[in-house]
């Protein structure tokens, strides 16, 4: 098992494709931040529109908000919109990719059972997934650290505003990224169960893109019909709950109590919801490519 | 008996004398508080605004004659109200034009004198200032600011150590909010399903409120210019 | 001899189709086994049910004695084989392909092995070239050196000469009988050409529609004294006649629009031409083949819309 994972993880490394994620993550990330260096502060108007009659605005209070752990925060709420396309590059292509070269039907006559086969793929891409979020934390946690210093973050919401202690922003973080490795596997997941199917990759790349997008903009519009339906139990609606680290509780004065989650269950939950989507993708996958008959 | 009749006599006499007009109440608030030039004062703030849950931050205070005031976050990020200025009572009289001093009696139950100031400049900022006066002490216990361009203003103060000054070991700002909404588009909510019933209920009560808790005071030891950039 | 392959009424059906009907055969230790039939007969749908790629409807497959959905793995781990094209990691070199299909067959081989392996498909200069530089031949010979890698007991080359030019269609050859002779293993090939066959293998199996239709060694199917002659003459009516009243009436066997034809041992040819000679029959040509021949050759062209449904 553990020689074929690293077969696996041979064959990601050593084609290009791979590094043009990696490439695409550290480029937005990049631009981001030097767009935010260059005119952050007009990006924040947009935000404070609605609190610059009540508050005095000053360009201190900018340069402060404008910390580390605030453009972090607004990079990975771009990028984690963005993050399941190269996800899905390499899951879509980790079976359809082998069906289409070919080599499919040579490495299911090596003895190795095809459960191992789609379990060290599997665990392949998810690995991936795992190391381009590392670049990602690298880059747009620690490097915005380095560039815009730290200090209190502030996470504006549709109708609240969360503020937490600098001292206690990092280890959110490392949630975060924890969850969000969970929400990008389901995407693989997904895309992994799609290449099952299909005999090139291009197919189940766009097919489970499509998927994220439809269910993004159910899970995003309020429509009545829906809330109470069909989004609680959409993949989509789950994959945004990393921001629930950030959203902090508040005694009765509305003062941030350091260290806390306004609502961790509901976060521990969706954590559930995506595992048992997680299980589900790759079961079937399993169950449908062991009964599949490999005619490419 | 005609002792006695004489006591009584001479203490109304001496109440009667006493009794005090607005404007002497007002010439005696003043007196104190021009007793401060500048001030530099650690303190504690909490934020209490409805849609805003933010820590209790460290905060550096500096003040300078006339009407200079910072405050300044030490550690972190805070949301200082507009016209939180006003903390700062000297400036409720900085106003070249003076007033018209108008006695309002007294508020029932706190027994605290009430005085209303209007600008006589009829382009000033503040339309009216009502002061709730402890005359004993000459310390304004509470305000209301009515200004032109950003509404009301309450101000609350409880005195200690620096009484003699004017100043107060603890202020409550209160101040209207404006209604915050940042479209969903920008933000992408996780909806955890916090209960937005009651939030809906709370943001009717649009008052915010910023509350400093004073440690110390170093008062007329010069303020450099500076740190009001 | 003991049995290597052993399949018994195998059946597989896609949805309507009957790819492969009841078909039983038997490979020996050392055999090289010819499988033939036309495209869309149903080869490679037996060959990658023999390989667990696709799973049979119905029937039974031993290899080495053993089931094999049972011990498919043990089984597996001494198979070799090529499937159609040799599709491999194009953006990987020939050595790291080598090394990815050694380890996925559970050996660990030194380097100095691997390129040795190469260099006896004259691979090893460009060890270390990518595979998508390789002209099909050199894929075709990597493919080999893959499906050797493990060294196999039982190998497994479907259509192994497809897409070569005559130089490397000789080299497979040479190489399918280096194997046998020298090294003793048990091949099973699929062909759709039935002279290719007749060169390297000893016993053959044609199938049809799915179907068995001969099996046998093949110094028995082509027996020399099933010959079949084809005598074109300048008037085929006039020798045709002739022919039924000589001695040769018992070697004809009918009269086509443009030939006669005759059945007969292949030693009894020149006898025949001299006395063809000596009738005063115009021989414009006389043209001797295997019976089997003729009969593959006609079932190649009685079903060329098979060839649209891939097997």
């Amino acid at each position: 098992m553990w020689t074929l994972l690293k077969i696996e993880l041979f064959k990601i490394f050593r084609r290009p494709r791979t590094y043009i994620a990696f490439a695409a993550i550290a480029a937005i990330v990049l631009l981001f931040q030097v767009g935010m260096k260059f005119d952050g502060k007009s990006y924040l108007d947009l935000i404070l529109n609605d609190v610059k009659d009540t508050f005095e605005i000053t360009d201190d209070f900018k340069n402060r908000l404008l910390n580390g752990y605030f453009i972090c925060f607004a990079i990975l709420n771009v990028l984690l919109v963005q993050m399941p396309l190269l996800v899905a590059l390499i899951a879509g292509d980790s079976i359809a990719g082998e069906a289409n070269m070919g080599t499919l039907r040579l490495s299911l006559t090596r003895p190795v059972s095809r459960t191992e086969y789609m379990l060290v793929k599997f665990l392949a891409s998810v690995i991936y997934t795992i190391i381009l979020l590392l670049l990602l934390a690298v880059l747009a946690l620690f490097g915005s650290m380095l560039i815009f210093g730290t200090n209190t973050l502030i996470i504006f919401r549709s109708t609240e505003i969360h503020m937490m202690n600098s001292f206690d922003v990092l280890w959110r973080y490392f949630a975060a990224f924890g969850y969000a490795t969970v929400a990008l596997t389901t995407v693989s997941a997904l895309a992994f169960l799609l290449s099952v199917f299909a005999e090139n990759s291009i197919g189940p790349i766009i097919a489970t893109m499509s998927i994220i997008i439809v269910f993004t903009i159910l899970s995003e519009f309020n429509i009545p019909l829906y809330d109470k339906t069909v989004k609680p139990y959409l993949f989509t609606t789950h994959m945004v709950a990393w921001k629930g680290f950030f959203y902090v509780q508040a005694d009765a004065d509305n003062r941030t109590i350091d260290g806390s989650i306004q609502n961790l269950p509901a976060i521990l939950r969706s954590l559930g919801i995506l595992i048992l989507y997680i299980a589900g993708f790759v079961g079937t996958a399993i169950w449908v490519f062991r009964k599949k008959d490999i005619l490419t | 008996m005609r002792k006695i009749l004489l006591v009584v006599l001479s203490l109304f006499a001496v109440l009667i004398l006493h009794a005090q007009t607005a404007e002497e109440i007002i010439q005696k608030v003043r007196a104190k508080l021009d007793k401060v030039n500048d001030y530099e004062a650690k303190g504690k703030m909490k934020t209490n605004v409805v849609f805003i849950k933010a820590p209790i931050a460290n905060v550096k205070i500096y003040y300078k004659r006339p009407d200079k005031l910072r405050i300044n976050n030490e550690s972190g990020i805070s949301f200082i109200p507009k016209g939180s200025v006003n903390i700062n009572l000297s400036n409720i009289f900085v106003n070249t034009a003076g007033f018209d001093i108008i006695d309002a009696g007294k508020e029932s139950g706190t027994n605290l004198r009430i005085i209303k100031l209007l600008p006589k400049d009829e382009n000033a900022e503040v339309v009216l200032s009502t002061l709730y006066i402890d005359e004993a002490q000459s310390l304004i216990k509470k305000s209301k600011t009515t200004t032109k361009e950003n509404g009301t203003y309450e101000l609350e103060m409880t005195y200690g150590k620096y009484a003699e000054y004017g100043l107060a070991d603890k202020t409550i700002f209160s101040f209207n909010t404006k209604n915050y909404k940042l479209p969903k588009g920008i933000t992408f909510d996780y909806d955890d399903g916090t209960k937005k019933d009651q939030n809906a209920e709370k943001l009717k009560n649009k008052k915010g409120k910023v509350e400093i808790t004073y440690s110390e005071y170093i008062i007329n030891k010069g303020v450099p210019d500076s740190v009001f950039q | 001899m003991s049995e290597v392959i052993e399949v018994k009424h195998l059946t597989k059906i896609f949805k309507e189709v009957k790819a492969v009907d009841d078909l039983s055969f038997t490979v020996k230790a050392g055999q090289v086994y010819g499988f033939l039939g036309q495209n869309g007969a149903g080869k490679s749908t037996t060959i990658r049910m023999l390989l667990t790629l696709v799973k049979p409807t119905s029937g039974e497959i031993k290899i080495f004695g053993m089931d094999l959905r049972k011990n498919r793995k043990e089984i597996l781990r001494q198979v070799g084989a090529i499937i159609e094209r040799p599709d491999l990691y194009k953006y990987l070199t020939a050595l790291e392909n080598l090394r990815i299909f050694a380890a996925m067959s559970g050996v660990k081989i030194p380097e100095k092995k691997l390129v040795d392996q190469l260099s006896m498909v004259g691979l090893a200069e460009r060890a270390h070239s990518k595979v998508k530089t390789y002209s099909q031949g050199m894929k075709q010979r990597l493919g080999i050196a893959i499906s050797l890698v493990h060294d196999p007991k039982l190998i497994i080359l479907d259509e192994p000469t497809n897409g070569l030019d005559p130089q490397g269609i000789a080299d497979v050859r040479n190489l399918i009988l280096q194997l046998s002779k020298e090294m003793n293993k048990t091949l099973l090939i699929s062909s759709h050409l039935l002279s290719e066959m007749e060169l390297v293998a000893d016993s053959m199996l044609i199938i049809d529609k799915g179907k068995k239709l001969v099996e046998g060694k093949v110094n028995e199917l082509f027996d020399p004294a099933e010959t079949v002659v084809e005598l074109k003459t300048t008037d085929d009516a006039v020798a045709y006649d002739k022919l039924q009243r000589s001695g040769l009436k018992k070697f004809v066997q009918e009269k086509r629009n443009d030939c006669v034809l005759l059945k007969l041992h292949r030693n009894e040819v020149p006898a025949i031409m001299k006395e063809l000679v000596q009738m005063d029959v115009n021989v414009i040509s006389l043209h001797a083949k295997h019976s089997l021949e003729n009969y593959f050759l006609s079932l190649t062209t009685t079903h060329p819309d098979v060839d649209a449904i891939k097997n």
